[in-house]
């Protein structure tokens, strides 16, 4: 099953390292990870995806915690959260499918963020499942590049 | 403090050139590394190193790695190039923070002058509370020729850091009451015990559970072995009833050990109907390898002073009969006659040292010997390198230890492949008269890889017999040493006395049977009932 780790940890050169490190040393397995800082400059919030049972969730947990620089370390997966990706993706939209490609991005609530002759560059956010479904509709019409950023989350306060 | 200078640690050995610190100039950076983590495992306090950056460095990197694994802690200090040379491929820069990241507790590159004081104070801090380990500082030299406006800032800002508390007192009661309704109970102990300053805790609780205790390699010393409730060693060379009394006990109270693969054989027929409660100051330790019903995160010390309170006493004569009888049926044994057994050599140092006599080993079959033939009654004196098995460890450690123990018997059992991993250090113990007694258990090969080619593939012995040995003890009159050679069972006792008596570092080269082999031996990947029991 699928994990979505949230790790706040310092904010300085080489915790990158640490924790990319410590995966590829224990051999578990990581789909996404994507940081950023936080409202507070010296601590950056990871969020990791990764796979596993319980038995290697509890270890990642754990020998994550175990990282000096690690401040702070949830599973979010199996409680009430907001998780989204962010893609941009490059896409051939020649003047004569252009119409039917601005259809669809429409339903996704995309934004055409460049355009050129020949292609379109749209950004799309949402959950996964989402992102995947826009990238399946636009292949027809070709993919010539994706970016995509790994997935972010926070957890919801309970009301 | 173990080192050796190098262009860009010049600043620092010039402030000792004056400095009321000693340093001891080893060899080799890596005996350095060893030697600060004997010192450390001696005294309980932190042992310092220190190298230049590239090689200096790298060459510390086996001794951190040593430290890690064994929870030793060990504060290693590393020259850098100029803050500004960093990454440009400098001369001899190598990337000390990359590469012990993943064998260090912590490590830390400074940047700033204004960082310096505060982060060698986290340094000690961190390699010394929770779980020990080796903290490694890089300093570029930039950094430490820079002179400091005003007073330094020691102020320890760590967020991530917060060493576990006292043991949560429900999980405590819950494990008094598994262990109060026990038939058959065994006590799996570690060296958290040693590290936590358990023992007479372990021994208050071992009698009030009337429970036989076993020990891993690196617990040896927790619990006295003259003890009728000590089983020794457990796992792949333990002791037959130790690996009996784990397999059918009903309740496994585990003290920071980590159910490493060297103690438990094959995990899924590790006693599956056992209840196992596991005290441990590291959280990860508990269900990594074998699932556990009571976890305590805690302080061995604490937790255990707690649980005593409620144990409540209980007849278990019918299992501790049931232990005495596999002990007169399994009894540990050899056969001697022939050849020096290296067994018989180290019965017989155990009989002239004393409880505070400290045992250095190096890796492999006089590790193995020792941890069976040698018994260890006080905590702190077994030094070995567990976890990693670091051959050429014993010597350096042993000079560490002397240091930490100046008044101590102090003896590294070797063998003839481990010793010259690290031989160069006879200089260092000639320099400072550092009277450690070596006790080569010389088969002229690397015995324990022999072993297992003798064992588990027909005796095809690939490059690891020794055909040509240097003549240890001209190779120890070399270096201002005295060297002794043993080739009769009957000089052995006689030899050690005067090896003892001598003020100075001795090397004994004890001759040994080279078809001598470990038993009880459990072949990696089977379970502990599955055991080779040997000749004898």
């Amino acid at each position: 099953m699928k994990h979505i780790i949230c790790a706040i940890v310092e904010n300085r050169p080489g915790v990158l390292a640490l924790v990319s490190g410590l995966f590829s040393a224990r051999g578990f397995n990581i789909d996404s990870l994507a940081v950023g800082e936080t409202e507070d400059p010296e601590l950056s919030r990871m969020t990791i995806v990764a796979e596993g049972d319980e038995f290697v969730l509890d270890q990642i947990t754990k020998q994550l915690r175990k990282l000096i620089p690690v401040v702070k370390v949830q599973d979010i997966s199996s409680r009430d959260h907001v998780e989204r990706d962010l893609m941009l993706i490059k896409v051939a939209a020649p003047a004569d499918k252009r119409g039917e490609v601005l259809d669809v991005i429409q339903v996704f609530q995309g934004k055409v963020v460049d355009i050129s002759q020949e292609d379109l560059i749209v950004e799309v956010s949402g959950p996964e499942g989402k992102v995947e479904a826009f990238i399946r509709l636009m292949r027809p019409y070709g993919i010539k590049e994706v970016a995509r950023t790994g997935r972010i989350a926070l957890l919801r306060t309970p009301k | 403090m173990f080192g050796i200078p190098g262009g860009v640690v010049i600043p620092i050995f010039d402030a000792l050139y004056d400095a009321p610190l000693k340093l001891i100039l080893t060899r080799h950076e890596q005996a350095a590394a060893h030697a600060a983590d004997g010192y450390a495992r001696a005294s309980g306090r932190a042992g310092v190193c220190i190298a230049t950056s590239g090689p200096g460095a790298t060459n510390l990197t086996t001794g951190i790695a040593t430290a890690n694994f064994d929870s030793s802690p060990v504060v290693a200090i590393t020259g850098q190039v100029k803050t500004a040379l960093i990454g440009n491929d400098a001369f001899q820069e190598a990337d000390t923070i990359g590469i012990t990241r993943s064998i260090s507790k912590y490590n830390c590159l400074v940047r700033r002058v204004e960082d310096l004081a505060r982060t060698i104070k986290e340094a000690f801090y961190v390699a010394t509370t929770g779980r020990p380990g080796p903290v490694v500082i890089d300093l570029p030299v930039d950094v430490s020729l820079a002179m400091l406006d005003g007073e330094p800032d020691k102020t320890i800002m760590l967020r991530g850091y917060k060493p576990p508390g006292e043991g949560n007192p429900k999980q405590i009661r819950l494990a008094a009451d598994v262990i109060n309704a026990a038939a058959r109970p065994v006590l799996y102990v570690g060296g958290g015990v040693i590290i936590s300053g358990a023992s007479q805790e372990l021994y208050q609780l071992a009698k009030a559970m009337t429970a036989p205790v076993t020990t891993t390699l690196m617990g040896l010393g927790a619990f006295p072995q003259d003890d009728p409730l000590s089983l020794g060693m457990l796992g792949m060379h333990g002791t037959v009833y130790a690996n009996r009394a784990i397999m059918q006990a009903d309740t496994i109270v585990a003290i920071g050990a980590r159910f490493d693969d060297r103690v438990t054989g094959r995990t899924d027929r590790f006693n599956p109907s056992a209840k196992i409660v596991h005290i441990d100051i590291d959280p990860s330790s508990i269900s990594k390898n074998i699932k556990v019903h009571v976890p305590i995160v805690g302080d061995a010390k604490q937790v255990l002073s707690e649980l005593i309170k409620h144990i409540q006493p209980t007849d278990r004569s019918a299992w501790l009969k049931q232990v005495e009888d596999w002990k007169k049926r399994y009894p540990l044994k050899y056969k001697d006659h022939g050849k020096l057994k290296p067994q018989y050599v180290i019965q017989q140092i155990s009989a002239v040292s004393t409880d505070d006599t400290i045992i250095c080993t190096e890796v492999g079959q006089n590790q193995m010997w020792t941890a069976l033939w040698y018994t260890f009654k006080k905590p702190r004196t077994l030094i070995s390198s567990g976890g990693l098995g670091t051959m050429g460890f014993g010597l350096p450690a042993a000079m560490g230890a002397q240091l930490a123990r100046p008044g101590a018997l102090v003896l590294d059992i070797a063998g003839d492949g481990s010793i010259q991993m690290n031989i160069q250090e006879l200089a260092t113990v000639a320099t400072y008269n550092i009277p450690v007694k070596v006790a080569i258990l010389n088969n002229s090969c690397l015995g324990m890889v022999r072993q297992w080619q003798e064992l588990f593939w027909n005796k095809r012995y690939s490059h690891t017999i020794f055909n040509h040995n240097p003549d240890f003890v001209k190779l120890a009159e070399a270096y201002g040493v005295k060297g002794m050679r043993i080739t009769e069972r009957d000089q052995v006792r006689d030899a050690l006395e005067e090896a003892i008596r001598h003020p100075g570092p001795v090397i004994m080269d004890f001759r040994v049977d080279p078809a001598e082999n470990v038993f009880p031996m459990v072949p990696a990947g089977k379970s502990l009932d599955e055991v080779m029991e040997g000749l004898a």
